[in-house]
This record gives C-alpha cells, sequence and structure tokens, in this order.
C-alpha cells in the first residue's frame, strides 16, 4: 500500500514554503492488471464509494474502477449537492440516513475537506395536501430516528427572511425541515475517494471505456475495454444514465428509462440563502454555494435523453417559481445551466441488486436523488458484491420487487422530488 | 492617465454629456458611453476587486469578455450587482459601486489573502479546514462565505418588467458585424426571413474599428449604407443590443436584448426575452483577443491590445498617454497606428516573434516606432496601475534586459473564435495548429431536427481573421445556409477590401518560454477567479489532469465571463505541462447561456396573478365575496370555509358541518371532473377503466366507481351517470380531471383504437351545487320546477329537468350520509343558480360550505378521499371497497397487477376507524402505528398511519380513519400512535361514526 | 427544446404543447399474463441510446397520441406517425435505414 501525505494547515504551509512543489498525486493512473477480484465500471461517487468501502470494510483490494470518461464526471458533478434524509418509506430512510451520517465525517475519514455543510434543508409546504404529507414523513421520521421537524411559517421566515411567505398563489404553510441536511462540494466527494482508494492500492482506470461483458456459463469472467481485455472475479455495473446500456452487454433489460434533469447557478453574490430551500408545489430547489452562486434544481425532461443538456422550458418553469418564491433574485441572472442524465425506475427509486448474471451486480436507478446517499449506496453495494448477498441496507431495493409490485415510493406522501 | 481625448469617437455624442455617480464621486460622460468608456474617460482605471485575493482590477476589454469590470448598479429595488461595466450603457444619474472589497476599493482589508497567496493555492480548501470537525460549519465556512460572492444580494423585489417575445425565422444571423451583415444582404435578396442580433450597440463589428476603406469609402460610411440598405428590406430585422445566449434542440435559439429603462403600462421593461426558432443560423459572431500570460498581467493597465483601440476610435478614450503593445501577432499593430494617430506615445512594441518578414513593424519603425523582436515581458511594474514593464529575452527565463515607463500595456496572445453557440448543441470543434484556435468543425455541425446542418460559422466565428477572407467566407457561409434552405443565392456583390500582407502569429503561452516559478504565480490566467499558471501545474502535479477536472479543482473560467479570455490560454497550459497538444487536451463543453440573463427576463410576465393562472369556478365571485378561506387545489381555488364575522377556522368550519347535519349546507362542487364518454363501446370501455360493472348500469342511474392504474393502485374515484345507453357522464376527483381525460385517451388511441368511444372533458361546461341535509328536498321543491321526491328521483338516480328556471341535471347521491343532491347546470348560468339557492335557503338557515367541513361530514359516515386514504400504494381492497371490484369481469385496469404477491399479501394495511383515547383534540396527521418489535433498521416496526384526522362536531370528539395492519382483524383493540410531540393510543372501531337521522337513501 | 409534427393536425408542435408517453409498441398484458410477462409489459424499456420509438400526446392542441422515431443522443426526429399501428411503418424505417445504415437491425 502506499503511503501520500497527508492534508493538513501544516502540509499546506510546509508547501507553501517549497512553491507547492511536494504534492503528490491525489490518485494515480496506472494502466489496467490483467485479472482483479472486482471489477466497477464507473467511476463517479457511487463507483469510487463501493470500491472504497470494499476495501475498508470487506478488505477486498483486488480492485478497479474503470471509467469511459473522467473520474466524477457524470452526476456526481452535475448535481446540486443536496443532502438530506427526510424520506417516507423506511428502506429509503435508512439508506439516505446511513449516508447523511457518513457525509457527517467524510472529511475527517477520507483526510479531505468535502466541506459538508449541514446547513439545514428546508422543504416548504404551500397546500394543505402537501403540509399534512410532510407532517406524515416527519412522523415517520420520529419512527425512523431521523431527526427532522414540522415548523411553522414564523419559524420558516426566521431561518430564511427571503422568502415570500405569503403567496400570493400559493402561501407557505409549514415546511418540513432538517437541521442536519445540507449540501458538500461535489467534485471533492469523488476526488476525496479516488484519493482514499488509491492509497489502498486499487486501480482507477480513466479513459477506459468497457465494450463488452465476458460471461461464461451464466456467470462473469471478465469485461473488454479500450484498454484491453481485462479478467474479474465479480463486477458492479455503476454507470448512472448509462445503466441500461451496461445492462445490456450484460444480457440483461432494467426498468430504467434516462431523462434530463436541469440544474443552473446565477452569478455569485454576497451571502443571502444559508439553507437549502425545495418548493416542491412549484418545482424548484435553491441553496447558495460557498462561491456565493445561487445553485438551482428543476425538472426532468419527460423524454428519453443522453444529451446532458435539456429543453429550456424547464428551466424558465423552475427560475419562474423561484422568482416568485424569492423575490429578490430577479436581478440576478443565470450565468450557466447543464442537464445531467439521470436515471429512473419504475418506482423511482433506486436498484441495488444482483442481476440474471451471476456475480455481477448492479447499482443505479438514484433517479434525482443519487449525490446524497453516495456513500450508503457505496456502503450497502460493497456489502453486496463482498458477500453475495444484500445486507440490510440494499435488501430493499433488489431487482424483484417490481415483479412483487413491492414499490419504494417516495411520491405518495407530497409529490416529493428527491 | 487615462482621459477623454479632443476628437473622435464614433459612438459618442459630445453634444450630450450624462452625469453619473461611481463609488459615490459625481462624474461625467457622454451619450453612447458605456460605464466602462466613461470611467476611463474619467481616469477611473481601478474598477474592482478579484474573487479570491482581492488584487485590483482594472479594465481589460470592451465587450463581454472583460472579466473585470464587475459593478452594482442602481439603489434600492433596484439595486443589481455584478454588471458588466462594458455592456452597460450609462444614463443620467446612474449610481454605480465597486464591490467585493471592505472598507473601499482603494483600501481592502480583503487584500491580505494576496500576501498570503502562497498559503491559499488552488485547491487549498480541500486540504485544511478538515479539524476539528464542527470547525467548518461554525468557523471556516462562514469566513470563506463571507470572502467569496461578488455584489451584495438584493433586498427588495424587482419592480421592473420583462416580457417574452416569440419569432420564427428562417435564417437567424448572430452578429452584426461585416460577415452578419453581408450574410443578412444576401439572405434577404433571396427572399428569406431574416433576423440579425448584434449583442452591441451598434453595427459593424471590428470592421468599423479595425478597417479604414471599404469598397473605396471610409468603413463607418459602407456600414451604414447596409444597415439602410438591410433596413429598407421587409423580410429582413436587424437588432442590436440582443445577445443570442443560448442554442437548443431543433433550432431553438434564446437571445436576451436589453432595453434602456424604457417606460410601459406598469412599470419600466428592462428585458426582452427572444424565444426564437430559425430553421438555419449563421454563426458571424466573431472573435474574442487572448491575454498574455506574462507575470503581473493583471495590474489595471494590461488590456486587450483591440479594446485600447475600441476605446480611442469608439469612443474617443486614451487609457493611458504610454502604451506599451506586446504582441505575438500582427493585428496589436494597428492598436499601435491607432495611438499614433490618437497622438499618444507608444515607447516600445514587444513582438515575441524572432521576425516577422512582411509584417507592419517595418512601416512603424519607419514612423520611429521602436519595435523589438524575439523579446518578451518579464513582469509589469506598478502598485496600484501600471507604471512600466521589465523587457526580457522571449527565449529565456526573465532577466530584465531594461525597463520601460509606461502607463498601459496593450497585449494581443492572437485571437479566439467564439464558437460558444456553435458548441452548445453538440456542435463539435478543431484545434487549428497553425492558427492556434479552436474553431468550429463544419464536418460536425449541431443539427435540425431533421439530422441536418443547423448552422454554419462564417468570418472570424469559423477563424477567418482577415477582413478581405472574412468577406469571402461569409459570402460562402451565406450561399450554404441559403442553399439549405432551398432558396438561390443570388450572385453578390461582395465589397472589396485591400488588405496587406499579414505574417502569421507565433503561438505563445507562457512569457517568456522559461518563465520562473516566481513569474508563474503572478501570470494571471483567469482574471476574475485568480487563478495563475502555478495553479494549473499544481492541479496537474496532484493529477488532475483532465481539462474538467482542472477547470472545477482551480476555477479556471468558471468565473461570470465563463472563461471568455481564460480559457484557451489555460488549456495551453494544461497541455504544456502534459507534454500533449492542445487538440488532445481538448476543451471544456460550453454551456448556455453566452452571456448571463436576468432570473425576471426568464421568469417574463408569468409573475403575481400571472405566476401559474388561477382556475376559478362560475360561483368563485360570490365565494369571495363572502369570507372564503382559499385553498390551491390543483389549478383551481376553492373555499376551505366561510368565516363570519371574525370566526376562527376552526369555527367556520364547525359551523359548517352542523348545517348540514342539522338542517342544509350547500357546495360549490363545479371543480370535480365531468367526462362525457360515448359511442356504442362505451360501456365496455368504462368496464375497463373502472374496477366495476358499468356496462350494465341503466339509464338514469349512477354508481360510485373505482379507478385503479395498471399497476393496481386506487387513482381515482367519482359517480358514473348513465346518460342514455351510448353516453356516461363520469366523475372525477378535481385534481384528478385531466390526468383521467388523458388516461382515458391514451387507452383509447393507443390500445383500443378499434373501439368506437368518444370521450370529452366537460369540466368547465357545468357549474355543480352540491346540496346536502335533511332541508335537502325541501330547499329543492321550494325551488320548484322539478319533482325530486324519492320516487321520482330514487338514491342513486339522476334526472333532466328544470329548476328555478335553469336547465338542469339533478343527481341524487351523496358524500355526507345526509339525504343529498348535485346540480348541474350550464357554467353561464351557475351563479345566477346559487343565488336562488341562497335566497330560497334562507328559510332554513342554509349555509355555504366548503373543503374542510366537506371532508370532516365524509369522515363521519367513512367515506374514502383519493390523497388522503390514497396515495397511490392503496389498493381498493386495502380500503374495504371490495364491493365495488366487479367479479364477473374478465379483465379491468389493475386487475392483473392485484394478484401479484405483495399487493395480494394477507397482512396488508387496511381501512379502520380510530377512536383517540383521553383527549378531545384529533389525532394527529399521519401519525403511525407502532409495534413493539423492531425492524432490520433497528426501529420499531411502523404498522399503520392515520389518514384522515377531524374533530367531529356533531359527535364533539376527534374521529379518524386510518390504515392498519390487518386492520379488521383488530377491532376493538387499543393501538399506539408516534408523532411529533409523543404518543397517543386510540382504540380501532368501525370506519363508521355517524348515522344520519335522514339518511342519504331517504 | 423538441419540435415534433403531429401527424393528424400537421402542426410543427413545440415540446410545451406536448406531452411524453414514453416507449412505443408495447402491447399491454391482461390477465392471463404471467408474472414475467405482466412485469415485462409494466417496468422493463428498451431505454435505447440511439434511436427511439416513443409516444408522444399532443395535449395542448389537436389531443391526439402520435408515435415518434427519435434519437435519444442527437434528438434527430426520422418521423412521426399514427399511433394506432403495432410496429413503425415501413417508410419510417426507411427513413432510419437511409440516415443510420447501422442502426435499422431492429
Amino acid at each position: 500500500m502506499k503511503r501520500r501525505g497527508r492534508y493538513s494547515a501544516f502540509a499546506l504551509v510546509r508547501e507553501a514554503m517549497r512553491g507547492h512543489t511536494g504534492w503528490q498525486k491525489a490518485w494515480e493512473s496506472p494502466l489496467p492488471s490483467r485479472k482483479y477480484d472486482v471489477v466497477i465500471i464507473g467511476a463517479g461517487g457511487h463507483g469510487l464509494a463501493t470500491a472504497y468501502f470494499l476495501g475498508k470494510n470487506h478488505q477486498v483490494r483486488n480492485v478497479a474502477v474503470l471509467e469511459k470518461g473522467w473520474l466524477g464526471g457524470g452526476n456526481t458533478g452535475r448535481n446540486t449537492t443536496i443532502i438530506r434524509s427526510n424520506y417516507l418509506q423506511d428502506a429509503s430512510a435508512a439508506i439516505y440516513e446511513k449516508a447523511r451520517q457518513l457525509y457527517e465525517s467524510m472529511s475527517q475519514d477520507l483526510n479531505y475537506n468535502v466541506m459538508f455543510s449541514p446547513r439545514g434543508v428546508m422543504m416548504l409546504a404551500q397546500t394543505h395536501h402537501e403540509a399534512r404529507g410532510y407532517q406524515r414523513i416527519n412522523n415517520a421520521n420520529i419512527v425512523q430516528g431521523v431527526s427532522t421537524e414540522y415548523i411553522s411559517p414564523d419559524q420558516v421566515r426566521k431561518l430564511c427572511p427571503i422568502i415570500s411567505i405569503d403567496g400570493p398563489r400559493y402561501p407557505v404553510l409549514g415546511a418540513l425541515w432538517q437541521s442536519r441536511g445540507g449540501t458538500a462540494r461535489h467534485d471533492a466527494v469523488a476526488w476525496a475517494y479516488a484519493r482514499a482508494c488509491s492509497q489502498m492500492g486499487m486501480h482507477i482506470v480513466e479513459q477506459c471505456e468497457v465494450n463488452a461483458i465476458r460471461t461464461r456459463n451464466g456467470r462473469v469472467v471478465g469485461v473488454d475495454t479500450g484498454k484491453g481485455s481485462i479478467d474479474c472475479d465479480k463486477l458492479a455495473i455503476v454507470v448512472a444514465g448509462h445503466s441500461g446500456v451496461a445492462a445490456e452487454m450484460a444480457g440483461f433489460r432494467l426498468p430504467i428509462e434516462s431523462v434530463a434533469l436541469q440544474a443552473l447557478v446565477s452569478e455569485p453574490i454576497k451571502p443571502c440563502l444559508d439553507i437549502v430551500v425545495m418548493a416542491n408545489t412549484v418545482h424548484g430547489y435553491i441553496s447558495q454555494s460557498d462561491k456565493g452562486e445561487l445553485v438551482i434544481g428543476g425538472g426532468a425532461d419527460q423524454y428519453n435523453n443522453y444529451s446532458q443538456r435539456g429543453s429550456f422550458h424547464n428551466v424558465e418553469e423552475t427560475v419562474r417559481a423561484l422568482v416568485e418564491t424569492f423575490p429578490i433574485i430577479s436581478r440576478l441572472q443565470m450565468l450557466r445551466q447543464w442537464g445531467g442524465i439521470v436515471d429512473m425506475t419504475g418506482d423511482r427509486s433506486p436498484i441495488i441488486s444482483k442481476t440474471p448474471v451471476e456475480h455481477v451486480y448492479i447499482n443505479c436507478g438514484w433517479g434525482t436523488g443519487g449525490f446524497k446517499s453516495i456513500p450508503g449506496s457505496g456502503w450497502a453495494m460493497a456489502e453486496l458484491v463482498a458477500s453475495d448477498q444484500p445486507g440490510i441496507l440494499a435488501a430493499p431495493f433488489g431487482l424483484e420487487r417490481f415483479g412483487e409490485g413491492r414499490f419504494i415510493d417516495e411520491s405518495v406522501a407530497a409529490g416529493v422530488a428527491h | 492617465m487615462s482621459t477623454r481625448l479632443q476628437s473622435g469617437g464614433r459612438l459618442i455624442d459630445r453634444g450630450s454629456p450624462i452625469e453619473f455617480s461611481f463609488n459615490g464621486a459625481n462624474l461625467k460622460g457622454l451619450a453612447g458611453d458605456t460605464l466602462a468608456s466613461a470611467l476611463l474617460a474619467n481616469d477611473r482605471r481601478l474598477v474592482g476587486r478579484s474573487f479570491k485575493y482581492h488584487r485590483r482590477r482594472g479594465i481589460v476589454g470592451s465587450g463581454p469578455e472583460d472579466p473585470n469590470s464587475l459593478v452594482t448598479l442602481g439603489e434600492g429595488s433596484r439595486h443589481t450587482p455584478n454588471r458588466q461595466a462594458t455592456m452597460v450603457r450609462i444614463s443620467q444619474g446612474m449610481a454605480a459601486r465597486s464591490q467585493n472589497h471592505w472598507p473601499s476599493l482603494e483600501f481592502d482589508v480583503g487584500a491580505a489573502a494576496d500576501k498570503l497567496s502562497a498559503l491559499i493555492p488552488a485547491g487549498f480548501y480541500y486540504k485544511t479546514f478538515i479539524d476539528p470537525k464542527p470547525a467548518w460549519k461554525h468557523v471556516y465556512e462562514p469566513l470563506i462565505r463571507r470572502a467569496a460572492g461578488l455584489g451584495p444580494a438584493p433586498k427588495d423585489r424587482d419592480p421592473d418588467l420583462y416580457e417574452h417575445f416569440h419569432v420564427h425565422v428562417d435564417l437567424l444571423i448572430v452578429g452584426g458585424g461585416i460577415a452578419g451583415l453581408l450574410a443578412a444582404r444576401m439572405a434577404g435578396q433571396a427572399g428569406l426571413r431574416v433576423l440579425l442580433l448584434e449583442q452591441a450597440q451598434a453595427f459593424g463589428g471590428r470592421t468599423a474599428v479595425d478597417v479604414e476603406i471599404v469598397d473605396g469609402a471610409p468603413s463607418e460610411d459602407w456600414i451604414t449604407g447596409i444597415v439602410d440598405d438591410l433596413q429598407r428590406m421587409p423580410n429582413v430585422h436587424l437588432q442590436c443590443e440582443t445577445c443570442a445566449t443560448g442554442v437548443y434542440d431543433h433550432g431553438y435559439v434564446l437571445a436576451n436584448e436589453r432595453l434602456p429603462a424604457t417606460a410601459v403600462e406598469g412599470g419600466r421593461l428592462r428585458n426582452r426575452l427572444w424565444r426564437i426558432r430559425a430553421r438555419r443560423v449563421v454563426l458571424a459572431t466573431g472573435a474574442i483577443e487572448r491575454p498574455m500570460c506574462f507575470a503581473n498581467n493583471d495590474v489595471p493597465g494590461v488590456m486587450l491590445a483591440s479594446a485600447v483601440r475600441d476605446y480611442i476610435v469608439n469612443y474617443g478614450v486614451s487609457p493611458g498617454d504610454r502604451t506599451v503593445v506586446v504582441t505575438n501577432n500582427d493585428d496589436a499593430y494597428r492598436t499601435v497606428r491607432t495611438l499614433l494617430r490618437a497622438g499618444l506615445d507608444v515607447p516600445l512594441v514587444v513582438d515575441v516573434r524572432p521576425d516577422a518578414p512582411g509584417s507592419p513593424a517595418s512601416e512603424l519603425r519607419a514612423l520611429g516606432v521602436r519595435v523589438a523582436n524575439a523579446r518578451a515581458v518579464a513582469m509589469v511594474r506598478g502598485s496600484g496601475c501600471v507604471s512600466g514593464v521589465d523587457v526580457c529575452a522571449h527565449a529565456g527565463e526573465g532577466t530584465s534586459l531594461e525597463n520601460v515607463k509606461c502607463e498601459v500595456v496593450a497585449m494581443s496572445g492572437g485571437w479566439s473564435p467564439a464558437v460558444h453557440l456553435w458548441s452548445h448543441c453538440s456542435g463539435k470543434l478543431a484545434w487549428d495548429d497553425e492558427t492556434g484556435m479552436f474553431r468550429p468543425n463544419n464536418e460536425k455541425p449541431p443539427l435540425t431536427g431533421g439530422g441536418e446542418p443547423f448552422m454554419v460559422a462564417v468570418g472570424s466565428a469559423n477563424g477567418v481573421l482577415e477582413a478581405d477572407k472574412v468577406v469571402e467566407d461569409a459570402v460562402r457561409g451565406a450561399a450554404k445556409a441559403i442553399e439549405f434552405l432551398g432558396a438561390a443565392a443570388v450572385p453578390g456583390d461582395e465589397p472589396e477590401i485591400k488588405v496587406s500582407a499579414e505574417s502569421p502569429p507565433m503561438p505563445v503561452w507562457l512569457m517568456p518560454n522559461g518563465m520562473n516559478r516566481r513569474a508563474r504565480s503572478k501570470a494571471w490566467i483567469d482574471f476574475q477567479n485568480d487563478v495563475k499558471v502555478s495553479d494549473i501545474e499544481l492541479a496537474i502535479r496532484e493529477g488532475f489532469e483532465s481539462v474538467e477536472h482542472v477547470k472545477r479543482y482551480t476555477t479556471l473560467g468558471m468565473a461570470t465571463d465563463q472563461g471568455k479570455t481564460s480559457n484557451i490560454n489555460g488549456m495551453a497550459v494544461i497541455a504544456h505541462n502534459l507534454n500533449r497538444s492542445i487538440a488532445q487536451t481538448g476543451t471544456t463543453t460550453f454551456r448556455p447561456p453566452f452571456t448571463p440573463i436576468p432570473l425576471g427576463a426568464i421568469a417574463g410576465q408569468a409573475r403575481g396573478s400571472l405566476f401559474k393562472p388561477t382556475r376559478r369556478t362560475a360561483i368563485d365571485a360570490w365565494h369571495d365575496e363572502n369570507g372564503a378561506y382559499w385553498e390551491p387545489v390543483a389549478d383551481w381555488r376553492r373555499p376551505y370555509c366561510y368565516r363570519r364575522n371574525g370566526e376562527s377556522i376552526e369555527d367556520a368550519v364547525h359551523r359548517e358541518a352542523l348545517a348540514v347535519r342539522r338542517s342544509v349546507g350547500v357546495v360549490d362542487a363545479s371543480t370535480l371532473g365531468k367526462i362525457l364518454v360515448a359511442g356504442p363501446d362505451a360501456g365496455k370501455f368504462l368496464d375497463m377503466m373502472y374496477t366495476n360493472m358499468m356496462s350494465t348500469l341503466k339509464p338514469g342511474r349512477c354508481r360510485y366507481g373505482l379507478m385503479c392504474n395498471d399497476n393496481g393502485f386506487l387513482m381515482d374515484d367519482g359517480v358514473v351517470a348513465r346518460l342514455d345507453e351510448n353516453t356516461f357522464l363520469c366523475h372525477t376527483t378535481t385534481g384528478g380531471a385531466d390526468h383521467v381525460h388523458g388516461w382515458m385517451e391514451e387507452w383509447l388511441q393507443t390500445e383500443w383504437w378499434d373501439w368506437e368511444v368518444y370521450v370529452v372533458n366537460v369540466t368547465e361546461q357545468f357549474a355543480q351545487i352540491g346540496i346536502s341535509g335533511p332541508q335537502s328536498r325541501n330547499l329543492l321543491r321550494k325551488l320548484g320546477g322539478l319533482d325530486v321526491g324519492a320516487d321520482a328521483l330514487p338514491f342513486m338516480g339522476w334526472r333532466r329537468g328544470n329548476l328555478a328556471g335553469h336547465e338542469v341535471r339533478v343527481f341524487r347521491i351523496s358524500f355526507s350520509g345526509e339525504l343529498s343532491f348535485e346540480i348541474a347546470v350550464r357554467s353561464s348560468e351557475g351563479l345566477e343558480l346559487w343565488n336562488s339557492i341562497q335566497e330560497a335557503g334562507e328559510e332554513f338557515d342554509l349555509q355555504a360550505y366548503g373543503t374542510e367541513a366537506l371532508h370532516v361530514l365524509r369522515a363521519e359516515v367513512g367515506f374514502i378521499m383519493i390523497g388522503d386514504e390514497s396515495d397511490g400504494t392503496v389498493t381498493p381492497q386495502d380500503l374495504g371497497l371490495s364491493w365495488a371490484i366487479s367479479r364477473k369481469k374478465k379483465d379491468f385496469l389493475g386487475k392483473r397487477a392485484q394478484e401479484r404477491s405483495f399487493l395480494a399479501a394477507p397482512d396488508r394495511w387496511r381501512l379502520v376507524g380510530l377512536q383517540r383515547l383521553g383527549g378531545k383534540s384529533p389525532l394527529p396527521h399521519g401519525a403511525y402505528c407502532v409495534a413493539n418489535e423492531t425492524v432490520d433498521f433497528g426501529h420499531r416496526r411502523m404498522i399503520g398511519r392515520v389518514t384522515s384526522t377531524y374533530y367531529s362536531p356533531i359527535l364533539d370528539e376527534p374521529i379518524a380513519l386510518g390504515l392498519l395492519e390487518n386492520g379488521p382483524e383488530r377491532l376493538g383493540t387499543v393501538v399506539e400512535f408516534v408523532h411529533a410531540g409523543g404518543k397517543t393510543s386510540a382504540k380501532v372501531v368501525e370506519p363508521v361514526f355517524y348515522k344520519p337521522a335522514v339518511s342519504a337513501r331517504d | 427544446m423538441l419540435m415534433l409534427t403531429c401527424p393528424y393536425c400537421g402542426i410543427a408542435a413545440d415540446e410545451t404543447e406536448l406531452h411524453g408517453g414514453g416507449e412505443a409498441h408495447i402491447t399491454r398484458a391482461g390477465v392471463e399474463a404471467s408474472d414475467a410477462e405482466f412485469e415485462e409489459y409494466l417496468f422493463t424499456r428498451a431505454n435505447p441510446k440511439g434511436v427511439h420509438f416513443e409516444k408522444w400526446h399532443h395535449s395542448r392542441g389537436c389531443g391526439r397520441w402520435f408515435h415518434a422515431a427519435r434519437c435519444t443522443v442527437t434528438m434527430e426526429v426520422f418521423g412521426t406517425y399514427s399511433a394506432q399501428t403495432l410496429q413503425p411503418p415501413d417508410e419510417i424505417l426507411a427513413e432510419i435505414e437511409r440516415r443510420r445504415p447501422a442502426a435499422s437491425g431492429k
């Protein structure tokens, strides 16, 4: 195992004195070996977290993470960085809360400042129906041990003075508040995991597209890539947005459709919004990054799309809703908009599952909720891959649920987007 | 000193002075000035502070590429941060303030960061502020947040207006320089519908500044001439101050028009967002000049060479008396000539090329200008603004050979085509080594919906820089676009431009070539975000090798200018460090918008009452006049209750519910969906849509029906009335009407298209009035005209007839358990009938009731509510509605799904009544029932939940409905509910709490 | 911002006038379907990176459902056609074949 210098203020001062020439690579870029115990396709947050927990929790370290493009370049680097776990269903609350807890100590655990900032996530109730839905989630969270509360319009105003509480179209009737929800620096999450995996001796191979999955007698034996053929005992497919394409290579199909989800940022301004606000009735969520930009998430297009760009009317609808809810932002400007390709399952909840091919595992379908779940997802996936059996967290998310009709439906309470 | 020159300035009107202020100082400018030119005219060369190190920042460019000149404009509710001084025209009384400093622009405490810059290189925050854990949120992050951001946020609601403008054109031309104007003329002559957009205040682009003679006339005259010609063409529209900001699929282009504070009805119009569908686009966006990378290239006074001549020619402003020009190409010599012509001093031209045969250097040397070849700028001197440059050999490490005093450094690192719009929709770029630029790859253009090339790049946007070639290229490109559109290009009368031969540029990315480490840490690439050569080197040392990684790690190109000047220089430094070509390194993806768009402009007119317009029933006005407390339901608003004489909402609901039980109440039920299903196969069709058998319903009769989705879950409910043999009227929930209608159409059109059925949504065609309570029949009798006796109109029957002079349908159905009627009348007569009912109802103490009383009443008698008892995961069987599921039918939507293991499981949560123990207040909404055992996740197992919970005024006790695992088997037991604030016990009872004295069936 | 021509009313409709309905040519599995067939019908989708046959509703227009063949990467439209067919018409397949010789295997 290779030791790399620890990051600290001390190291920064030391390096400043020698022109920062002593820093080592955050992760190595080796050529792939012939064979690994586990090959993971996809070096996004979920793939890297899977590798990390394979090594940390299960001592499986002969691992390669193959990435078609650049590490963290999919949805990990394209989302609105919201982290919360105020979910209704037990299975969701468990995995998202696990993820949130791991986020709390991620900077220390990985010795990399991922800037997890528990600034609080507020979901506005703007109809009576929505208010009852959030009260229901709050009650479920109390049983589940997830710390949330349902707060009054006055408390909303105190926490976020720039919200237009009185409507007029959709007055704020209350809100579901998770004070330990927040945001993190999305790229840093991928980089931090990559660094930790590399330190454990794992291989992260970028610019390495998988072209075929090789099987023998219904069991995986390896993959063919742009950098040669690689054998493996187990294969984990963790390629949000492109899961269907990868599954097809392995010879099965998924209950998934890929659509573009829109986001945008404003120019940076001095702090005016300390918390994350989600307004689901009007379809928009907003937070302010440490750099000062307002980070705004909108809806998903309603057609299959692999192009990482989307239609403008979704942006328009979101901006319109947010200008109405936060009147002070009207004169600020949109700086950049982009799309991420998210995969949507039949019940809009993820899949962490064995597949029809032995020793091939799939982790996908996070829809719009992928970033917040990264560490929990990696934890659960690593357990599944290492033991060939889902653990407590992954068990409910198996592919078989669709046949059984056992939905994990989060939209039931209040039409909540993730 | 920068100052206004005695003469010149093609865009200013010297006869129209304008007063404005900067940081409180009153200054004078001229009509036509941008804020940038006006500031320079007033010797304001320091205009801001950089993002990270708070370094002094001056104006670098003259257009949207300028990274530095961000100011806050306006006061009070018009406070607007981060406006680019180069893109704002001054107006009388304009108040501009610089940003990101404290206490003042000149003395900024934040500049301490600059002294510590060695400690805070790119990405320093990832490596520190890690321990102790709470410190990030409570100490470090607040400090960083306060230091970051640029201008202060607005505090008020925006008083200005924005509007959207939709237009379809054959050909959109982006850019009003010579290439765009020529293309517009050709397309106009070919008879196409043409729109030309120019982001600046005037047409002509660089030609007006850089080319002297076009077709034998001064370029200015030629431009005026062609603009006049174009404006006379009825099929051509020219538009300046309008920036095309984004290209989307299938020919959709967005453009942002800046309006000079136009007064319109209701306020001041600030921006107009153009939403364009173009069949083809000609991209004539020109090019953006690149800065040079040398030490201290960020000191105010270091400017783009093209900007220096723009200020002189366009605004009659001298950026400084003595200018050193630094270049790797011939274009910068235009700046030398312009400076000399304006009578300004050029002590030295640093031309990094060892020699440049045929370049204008020799001509200028003859005029006495000193041109130093193979030389480079070692560093810029000057603490506040430029005071001089140290010159060195370009081949070396930067040993200073001489110091030249100057106030301005005009730099030119070559030009980058403005290819942003080309890239927005997947047009590919190709690196051209010879010219040192990314240019549009014409083999891989963005495509139309039909898969054909959508865009043609011409002129400088296509990488063609010399004016004569630009003309040729524009003619070629325009002809191609015209041909794509199936029109014939008229052979051109392209203008003649004489240019002298130019010698090739020499790509130079670092200056000098062997630039030492110290210099690299002072050589800026991204001026606004403070990214230096050394930061990129650090990122690469740490393994961030992809362009996207470097960008994200260093924040290169992520400032408000989105890398317009920094992008290519950054790529080049990355390539240099990785020993790759720039072609291999690639570029980042350009995203819309090209220049920022106000969020208000995106929202457009959809504000206030036009934001999500409210659907109103025919009776809406009465509700409003009678104290309605409104509730948004789907797109409608409905009275939640009517408050009388200051009573509380709660009291109003109780009063209304009691009135129905004791006498009679009336509710506006117009929002309920009404869908007409007709045709010979209508019965067969409804048998598939509903779980019940509808085909056996007799004309004149009604039946309560349930609809499931194909997943087997309850989706909607409502009463179906058979109007005649072939016609059914299906009532849906308020929120479900549009969905159910679309759902029916989908099945009819995409699955059972051979069935003869027609579906019409008539929700808005009828007002519907519910009358409920023991006195309801008496009230109807008083209205007169229709026999509403039990024999003539039995329960679950309906009749057509006349009531109080209106043609109506009366349905004898009940959602309260009381004797009830629902009256449907033409929407146009709804209010009149409602008023008649009010009048007739006085003697019965008739009261209007809202949605909440309606809910209380239905819960008292155990009726379910879609959205409360059902939530998309509940089956009719769960709700004890098996009686409404036909066993005789072979198939219906949801039937197969309900046979799956999870839906057929015996231990599903099922509907029960819940009687709260100890206390008058209702059980909390959505409280969860828990068992004693725990689940794998470690918490108590949830076995049910409260779905509806109310205080029942007639019973004077709380009532609730809920879903409970094996619910009906638990009748009589006591279960425990967990909720915010504690736990409450409730007894499980039958889900019926009240039996009316006069029932619905009487 | 897609624009699709409704084959019924002939209008080139902006995406905002339309409502996407997912994969086309899926025949409903009824009561006689096996568990696997029923699951396949409800959930399994082709989701191709390439040519996709899909349903659209001209919801803010003539109200008709129609089908389109569209590339999910480039957004190219190969044609729109009646929803009342069990498979893409020959002329649509020919157009795909013409423009994408490699993709026409299906």
